[in-house]
């Protein structure tokens, strides 16, 4: 499997980052990075990445179930994650999420039918000052009010039709 | 970026450097004291700086509060293996967001800190474990490290002082569970976050089972100031045995939530009034979680305390991560114990059975109630199936979920009650659901 230039570059520097022979440390970022490039992590992607770590498929796949972040299924090109934990519970996160559905159309972890949008309730995602807060992607998003929601997703889906 | 404006009551050391332009360059950095410390501790022994760290009376940020200058101390010289620093960033604890703020800001201090640390343990090479939904600070880290590299404030022979080091930033993939040291250790060693038995402790047996300096992100950023400062400085900061200052993270119902670095001790009472502001919509305050959602709530009365390790522990609560969640008199206790519930169940490593089953249960049980079709029975059930979680786990995420739900029955139960199904205590029909439900 061939990756980007700049993916292949980030994996080169990644596994360079560990002493000899623990290479196996550059699995996780590895997933994660493949993850952002192709979407979700493929079957291609864990059986690449456990050859090029000297790792056997299961070793690979054992990981990838115990982190929430890693995804097997394809998400929306944008995934919407709403923190409801506590700081954002006592500030309207419930509220937002149930919001967030009827914005969306879907569900927790579910994906928009043109593939666009992806919705999860997560859990803490440290920005609980600034509560509620969301993420689209890896972007941070604060004090979001059902109006303000609804103002992000217009420009995410701005955004997403200049990229088409 | 400042995401709240600060206080005038702030104390701003590990902070002093936020509102300057450019605050995370290494120019910045460099011409406000930046590096400074390093060099200064090149210059001591190990053991100055150890003693240094020690007398600065510096406790673990992450939650824990164990003595730094003592868990340097712990690491042992002339193994034969190399020794490595590890920052935990994997910041998850509900009601916590102070190390983001930390590296976002001014990430230089944190690889000062590295550094420092590493002349006193002789390790060469360290690695800044962010959590997974932190990747921007990723990027931010890496940048820093460049420009330290860059101008050769990593590498080898760093500024002429023969001192080398290597840092590396290195993202994970989104585990409460890799805040615990051993488990995050694990995952760094690219595994499954799942806790370690110790002893061994990670200053004999850490990182690929050598050893390892593991601190949080804001005890490695305090390192700088005291050996700039000296140690007895930071100590004089706060409250005996409770040096410095930390970073107060305010949310909830508050006016003006934010992260603030106050001197250790500070009155909790005065850091919701003045600090924050106050209790929003003109409401009373009902109770405080104090140090992030692993530690037991307190009333609304027994606010009125020091906030520091020791007094906390006194009260029966803890410091914990310095996430202070303020809760109104119209806040829904049985909905923000099941909340938290529903976090550790989340996040359990299924690991151990007392921590995976407990939190199952116990989420059901909660869940039951604040749906209010809850009986008598379940109130003591909570109570009791987290009494017996407590202590008997691998690590101490099944702690940090036991802790604070029994303080919530202990201190609320009268919310839990008028939640209950309403039937008759003890008659056929309340038996009759009690026998339903465990069935």
């Amino acid at each position: 499997m061939t990756f980007s230039p700049e993916l292949e570059s980030r994996i080169e520097t990644l596994i360079a980052s560990y002493p000899t022979g623990r290479q196996r440390s550059a699995l996780i970022p590895m997933l994660m990075y493949c993850q952002d490039e192709v979407g979700h992590i493929s079957e291609e992607v864990i059986q690449e990445c456990a050859r090029r770590l000297g790792l056997t498929r299961l070793q690979v796949d054992e990981v990838i179930g115990y982190y929430s972040m890693m995804h097997k299924k394809p998400l929306g090109r944008y995934h919407v994650q709403v923190c409801t934990n506590i700081s954002c519970l006592l500030r309207g996160a419930e509220e937002l999420m149930e919001h967030a559905k009827q914005k969306l159309g879907i569900g927790h972890k579910e994906v928009t039918e043109d593939g666009v949008f992806s919705l999860e309730e997560v859990e803490c995602m440290g920005a609980c000052s600034w509560a509620p807060a969301i993420q689209v992607g890896y972007d941070f998003y604060h004090d979001v009010t059902p109006e303000r929601f609804d103002q992000i997703i217009g420009e995410v889906a701005k955004l997403n039709r200049k990229v088409q | 970026v400042l995401y709240n404006e600060p206080s005038p009551l702030e104390v701003k050391v590990l902070t002093r450097r936020f509102e300057l332009p450019n605050s995370a360059s290494i120019d910045t950095f460099l011409a406000n004291d930046g590096y400074k410390a390093f060099m200064k501790a090149v210059g001591m022994t190990p053991d100055d700086i150890i003693n240094e760290v020690k007398a600065s009376n510096l406790r673990g940020r992450g939650g824990a509060g164990f003595p730094t200058g003592m868990k340097w101390g712990f690491v042992p010289r002339n193994t034969g293996k190399p020794a490595y620093i590890v920052v935990n960033a994997d910041e998850s604890e509900p009601g916590t967001c102070k190390d983001r703020v930390l590296i976002e800001n001014d990430p230089h201090q944190l690889i000062e800190g590295c550094l420092i640390a590493g002349l006193a343990v002789g390790s060469h090479r360290g690695y800044v474990y962010i959590r997974g939904e932190y990747r921007y600070l990723v990027e931010i880290m890496e940048k820093a490290i460049a420009e330290a590299y860059a101008k050769g404030w990593l590498g080898k022979n760093i500024n002429g002082t023969g001192f080398d080091f290597d840092l590396v930033a290195h993202t994970g993939a989104g585990a409460y569970e890799c805040g615990e040291e051993s488990a995050l250790l694990e995952s760094l060693e690219g595994k499954r976050g799942v806790p370690r038995i110790r002893p061994p402790f990670p200053a004999v047996a850490g990182l690929y089972q050598c050893p390892t300096v593991l601190n949080n992100v804001e005890t490695f950023c305090a390192v700088p100031s005291i050996i700039l400062n000296g140690g007895q400085w930071f100590a004089d900061l706060g409250t005996p045995r409770n040096g410095g200052t930390r970073l107060f993270c305010l949310s909830g119902h508050i006016n003006k939530p934010g992260v603030y670095e106050l001197p250790m001790g500070f009155n909790l009472l005065r850091m919701i009034n003045e600090v924050g502001g106050g209790v929003w919509k003109g409401r009373q305050l009902k109770a405080v979680i104090p140090g992030g959602s692993s530690c037991p709530v307190l009333k609304a009365d027994e606010c009125d305390l020091a906030m520091d390790y020791d007094t906390l522990m006194k009260a029966k609560s803890m410091l914990g991560s310095g996430g202070v969640v303020v809760m109104d008199d119209q806040t829904d206790i049985v909905r923000a114990a099941l909340r938290i519930m529903k976090f550790y169940q989340h996040e359990s490593c299924g690991w151990c059975i007392p921590c995976r089953e407990g939190t199952t249960w116990l989420k059901k049980t909660l869940g039951r109630l604040d749906e209010g079709i809850g009986v008598r029975n379940d109130i003591d059930l909570v109570y009791e199936v987290a009494k017996n979680m407590l202590g008997r786990t691998f690590c101490p995420l099944g702690d940090a979920a036991a802790m604070p739900t029994m303080a919530f029955v202990e201190k609320f139960r009268e919310e839990f009650e008028a939640k209950l199904i309403s039937v008759v205590p003890g008659s056929l029909e309340e038996e009759s659901r009690l026998v339903q439900l465990n069935a």
